[in-house]
């Protein structure tokens, strides 16, 4: 790790003028991404500003009937909180299938929008990477590419965003609030993240100076008819080769009236094609229809080798996970 | 031109000082002056010579590093020990006791661990033990299934997992067929 300085202050004004006027400085909360990075040399910010003592360590009702994510909540104690997991057990599900309780415990909701790919050659500091070093090429695109993205790729890069939490806070349409040295605004999940295009050093449209202070998640949480799959190499703790999450609205005529569903490990991004979506409104659930729908979602899926499998896996993993969440299905 | 220049333009900027870190490490209080990058994993077993913390990826993949931070499991190799300030930290050598005749008494996990032999190197141990601490404050595991999901930050190279989950279970009260 390289040396750096270090400060923690109290007040949201304080930190974020801090960052601005210091020569590359980071946030840090959980640290568990961003010290991992360190240690490999992938990231050397010069000043960390520690914004542990922060007030925004609350999950609070919205006057919209939503839920206020505040962005030093662990991932933990968001899964485990009680309207949470009644409201929204959807992002319970995807938050508690990702990393390992002791990391879930360090790790902030804030933090989880910001965890950087785990490409094997963004890690690796002796070997080309665009993300890590503009211009320098990619490892993966003719490297060893199993965990690398089949969606909305470039000549750049094919990363995948590695998070399960954005997963579903993109198929419930979360809302991050940031504040900066020019005041508070708001993005829509859908474009929190980014595709890489010729600029994958970007993971995200939030400005230099920007701290997260929220996550918003609207009334709509989806909690009768909902399924978070996830698929990975080993039973537990391991990132995904290819997750879904899906939130269905389903009248009692056994109508759907609204789905969404969003891919993890696919993209740069959680991916969602919504005019796929329309095509289960007015449908009733089944099998066959999910297979259209399934089609329609990964239409233009690239492999590129090592993980051509994941189009066919996404296909069958977005049926799969149609199925529970319509019920067709028991979970196993 | 001179070879060195691109180090000799580097190395301009002093190094930040260290800071004074005050931590309640297993019930005392303790102060040390560290640099900002100490992990805290580093200040228990480099300034305080408590080396039951094991220190096994350094990344947080295996959990040999486990210890409880006011009483939640954490992985001590991706905290710095600055950020925990005032933080009461529970280590492996913190958990058994001693009583008024000087007698140690073992955390009912660590009789637990000895009774079912759960180990083999035992390096990952000190981890699994503080992670199993850890996993019965939660309340969370009620089968054990629920045991090995949410013990699966804990690696064992040895491959100890079944007499793990029996000697968890065991303190838990639950049922090994569940």
């Amino acid at each position: 790790m390289n040396s750096f300085s270090y400060v923690r202050p109290d007040e949201i004004d304080v930190a974020i003028d801090d960052l601005s006027v210091h020569h590359a400085a980071k946030f840090i909360a959980g640290g568990t991404n961003l010290l991992d990075l360190m240690k490999e040399n992938v990231e050397r910010p010069a000043r960390l500003v520690d914004i542990n003592r922060l007030p925004l360590q609350t999950i609070d009702d919205t006057a919209e009937g939503g839920l206020r994510l505040g962005a030093l909540v662990t991932n933990a104690d968001t899964a485990y909180n009680e309207q949470v997991e009644k409201r929204y057990p959807l992002l319970s599900q995807a938050i508690l299938a990702g990393a390992s309780p002791q990391l879930r415990n360090m790790a902030t909701n804030g933090g989880n929008l910001f965890q950087r790919t785990r490409c094997y050659y963004f890690y690796d500091t002796d070997m080309p990477c665009n993300k890590r070093k503009p211009g320098s090429g990619c490892g993966a695109i003719n490297g060893y590419n199993r965990i690398h993205a089949i969606l909305g790729t470039s000549d750049s890069c094919i990363a995948t965003h590695p998070s399960d939490m954005c997963v579903a806070l993109r198929a419930l349409d979360a809302v991050v609030h940031v504040s900066g040295r020019l005041g508070e605004r708001t993005i829509p999940m859908a474009d929190f993240h980014r595709l890489p295009g010729n600029t994958p050093q970007y993971d995200n449209t939030v400005q230099p100076g920007e701290l997260v202070t929220a996550i918003e998640l609207p009334a709509k949480g989806f909690a009768d008819h909902y399924a978070y799959l996830k698929l990975r190499d080993r039973a537990s703790y391991a990132f995904a080769l290819v997750s879904v999450a899906v939130g269905l609205d389903i009248n009692n005529d056994g109508t759907i009236t609204e789905a969404r569903i969003a891919l993890g490990g696919v993209a740069h991004k959680p991916w969602r094609r919504p005019e796929s979506e329309e095509q289960l409104v007015g449908q009733s659930a089944s099998k066959e229809v999910f297979q259209l729908v399934a089609d329609s979602i990964i239409d233009g899926a690239k492999g590129y080798g090592h993980n051509t499998f994941k189009v066919e896996l996404a296909r069958r993993a977005i049926v799969r996970a149609l199925m529970q969440a319509s019920k067709l299905e028991k979970i196993s | 031109m001179q070879s060195t220049s691109i180090l000799s333009a580097e190395v301009t900027v002093a190094l930040p000082e260290k800071s004074l870190v005050t931590l309640t490490i297993n019930g005392e209080k303790k102060q040390l002056e560290l640099a900002p990058w100490t992990t805290l994993l580093d200040a228990l077993r480099e300034y305080l010579d408590l080396t039951g913390t094991k220190k096994g990826c350094d990344h947080g993949q295996c959990g040999a590093c486990t210890v409880l931070v006011d009483g939640k499991r954490i992985n001590s190799c991706l905290t710095l020990a600055v950020m925990k300030e005032g933080a009461s930290i529970t280590t492996i050598e913190g958990l058994a006791t001693v009583d008024e005749n000087a007698t140690v008494q073992l955390h009912p996990l660590q009789d637990a661990f000895i009774q079912h032999d759960a180990y083999q190197c035992g390096y990952c141990t000190p981890g699994q033990i503080c992670s199993a601490v850890g996993l019965m404050n939660e309340g969370r595991a009620k089968t054990t299934d629920d045991i090995r999901e949410l013990m699966s930050g804990n690696i064992c190279r040895c491959g100890a997992y079944p007499h793990i989950v029996d000697a968890i279970s065991e303190v838990m009260q639950i049922d090994k067929n569940s």
